[in-house]
């Protein structure tokens, strides 16, 4: 590994150093509660403290360094964290949907049944609840 | 003084990283369904992302931004296509 700039200030290396380790601390919590927790809806949430607090932490050390190493502004990790924050929320939820679909195609009692009281009440009007 | 804190840091956060890379890929080895799989390679991938930045803040150079960047852009395409095969059966209808 290269040395990293020598002749940073002194708060800049401490600044940058507090929130990486902020950064990868909160990225291994994340790790360690998604090994741990029991179900896979639990299990979901997990994961998105490295993507939120891990991936700001990091990104702001990265931010900080560069901007101080090269003396001017150098905001382009804030594509990383912005990509990140705006594509996470949209795989989890797919995934979420596309696990609730196959516990409901499987009929395996882990999740509730699919508008219990809508089929009931068409059940009562048509007496056909299946075509819906 | 300062070079030695980052130094320090950048080793310990690259330690934590690393064991949270191997902690997502047991649950990916592990996992007991195709789900649970899927969203192990999501956390691998983006800790592989944040250990690129890192080494990028160690050796200085702005060259592993862009691997991040491509990282996080093709993960983001291979899990929605793959949550995608799990919902319909196909990826592309």
């Amino acid at each position: 590994m290269i040395q990293p700039v020598s002749d940073l200030p002194l708060w800049a290396a401490i600044v940058v150093a507090v929130f990486l380790i902020l950064g990868s601390a909160l990225t291994l919590i994340g790790a360690i509660g998604f090994l741990r927790l029991p179900t896979f809806y639990e299990r979901l949430h997990a994961p998105t403290l490295g993507t939120s607090w891990g991936v700001g932490g990091i990104m702001l050390a990265s931010m900080i360094y560069f901007s101080v190493a090269s003396s001017r502004p150098a905001l382009h990790e804030i594509l990383i964290g912005l990509f990140v924050t705006v594509t996470t929320p949209i795989t989890f939820m797919l995934l979420a949907r596309a696990a609730l679909h196959r516990d409901r195609a499987e009929n395996n009692g882990n999740v509730p049944e699919k508008h219990q009281h809508d089929l009931k009440d068409v059940e009562v009007v048509q007496g056909n609840p299946d075509e819906k | 003084m300062s070079a030695v804190i980052l130094l320090t840091a950048i080793s310990i956060a690259q330690l934590l990283i690393a064991i949270a890379m191997a902690i997502a890929s047991v649950r990916m080895f592990r996992g007991p369904r195709a789900q649970d799989r899927i969203i192990g390679l999501d956390t691998l991938y983006i800790n592989a992302m944040l250990m690129l930045v890192t080494f990028g803040i160690g050796t200085g150079s702005t060259i592993y931004f862009d691997a991040a960047l491509v990282i996080g852009m093709l993960g983001f395409v291979a899990t929605v296509a793959l949550a995608k095969f799990l919902m319909r059966g196909e990826v592309i209808e």
